[in-house]
């Protein structure tokens, strides 16, 4: 219930007083209410929960993070399998 | 798709398994609030791939399952008077009510819509003015904005034929409930992304600080909340309590204000009923005296219906991390998501409906 995904906005404009954007989830795109975004422009990525956009993904904090992990990974492919490996499952 | 791919990459979430195998030298009881993250554990067997030390127990963090019994039994009752469009999310469908559901109600020839968005049940309103539309609004933190802005649309265009029927509840009273309870085991939190996205942690800082007890925010793929689990085990050895952010690539300290400002003008702090768990103080919201005129109990009379759990349900427990499901013995034999006893076997982010849907009856003793 809880859940949002993140997609891209293409495109955004006011209808009624309220800020609609057209936004990209992998190959669907949907009006999606851009009210509680007002910093996110065409191009960034949202969070959408229930038709609303709640946050704009911070582009930077995610590259970095995602950097660490990618070395963490890369590190792990070139060890041995863990001890304590079960060798059934 | 970008943000959601990379964080289910089988060698990071190896990885992550390996270095908390590494830093974990005790036992360790950790505690996912949302059930979006207690669906990511069991749907990518995260559990088994932890250190056979980590103990993960599953929160509350489910609003279908949490929605006291008497509100679907409201939500039933409305739904079947003649005039009434009852409006809800999908998930709320086949969540038992005391004797049926909004789906059998349904079949019955009620009239049932299901929406994504609350902005669809203001449109239903908008379209059908000679038809009482009531929208169920459930939710946490992250959904509340959204409801929020279906009343303040609903008022803004002076709708007669709208209305909502609230059950909103709050995290961070329900934290505070378990731990302050003799019975608590949990030893550190990951606390749940979208709430904090909307909310911030300022809130989770003072739980830290009131019980010293290390909490982190995490995400909702198989990467974020091992990296939170590594965090947390990290603290824990170290002797430390602090409130950590795993997720900074949607949640912020301060949150979303825009959102918060929305919630704040439409709703205010009230108790709430928790199903399966009981009456928790200040942990729900109710609409605010100026959107009386569009809160459904209080324009139709629905204050009368009451309603006491089964009680072979061990909901109560599970909810707060004290039991497993599979230390139910209604659990896959009495109680299945075809014929649910309880509302943490309807909603697929139950905890119940998750191990019953990753098989985890057939590994249990």
């Amino acid at each position: 219930m809880c859940l949002a995904i993140p997609g891209k906005i293409l495109e955004s404009a006011e209808q009624n007083g309220l800020r609609i954007g057209r936004v990209q989830f992998g190959g669907i795109t949907r009006q999606i209410s851009l009210d509680f975004v007002p910093e996110a422009q065409v191009g960034d990525y949202v969070m959408v929960h229930v038709g609303f956009a709640i946050s704009r993904v911070d582009s930077d904090e995610a590259e970095r993070t995602y950097r660490l992990l990618e070395e963490m990974g890369a590190l792990e492919a070139e060890l041995p399998p863990p001890e304590d490996a079960s060798s059934s499952s | 798709m970008k943000y959601l791919d990379e964080y289910r990459d089988e060698r990071i979430a190896r990885a992550l398994a390996r270095e908390i195998g590494e830093h974990a030298k005790q036992r360790w009881v950790l505690m996912e609030i949302c059930g979006g993250q207690t669906h990511t554990i069991m749907r990518y067997g995260l559990d088994e791939l932890l250190p056979s030390g980590i103990e993960l127990v599953h929160g509350p963090g489910c609003p279908v399952c949490v929605t006291p019994l008497e509100t679907i039994d409201k939500a039933i009752a409305l739904a079947l008077r003649p005039e009434v469009t009852l409006v809800s999310y999908g998930d709320m469908l086949r969540v038992p009510g005391s004797n049926s559901d909004l789906f059998r109600a349904k079949a019955q020839g009620a009239d049932v819509r299901v929406v994504y968005s609350p902005v669809e049940a203001v449109k239903i309103a908008r379209a059908n003015p000679d038809r009482k539309v009531v929208f169920l609004a459930i939710g946490f933190e992250t959904t509340a904005p959204a409801n929020a802005m279906a009343a303040w649309q609903a008022k803004r265009e002076s709708l007669k034929n709208f209305s909502l029927l609230v059950s909103h509840v709050l995290v961070p009273p329900a934290i505070r409930a378990m731990l302050a309870s003799p019975e608590n085991r949990v030893q550190g939190f990951i606390a749940p992304g979208h709430v904090c996205t909307v909310m911030g942690f300022q809130e989770y800082e003072q739980l830290v600080r009131d019980f010293a007890i290390p909490i982190v925010v995490g995400g909702f793929e198989p990467v974020d909340l091992l990296q939170a689990v590594l965090m947390l085990v990290k603290q824990l050895e170290r002797g430390e309590a602090r409130a950590e952010n795993q997720y900074v690539r949607s949640v912020t300290h301060q949150g979303n204000l825009s959102a918060q400002q929305i919630l704040k003008d439409v709703f205010e702090i009230a108790d709430q009923k928790w199903r399966g768990i009981g009456g928790i103080p200040r942990s729900g919201l109710q609409l605010r005296p100026e959107f009386a005129a569009y809160d459904a109990n209080k324009i139709f009379d629905l204050d009368l219906i009451t309603a006491d759990e089964p009680a072979e349900c061990i909901s109560a427990q599970v909810l707060q991390g004290i039991k497993k499901p599979t230390d139910c013995a209604a659990f896959a034999v009495r109680c299945t998501p075809e014929n649910p006893l309880g509302a943490p076997m309807v909603s697929s982010e139950g905890a119940c409906a998750a191990y019953y849907h990753y098989r985890r009856h057939t590994f249990a003793s």
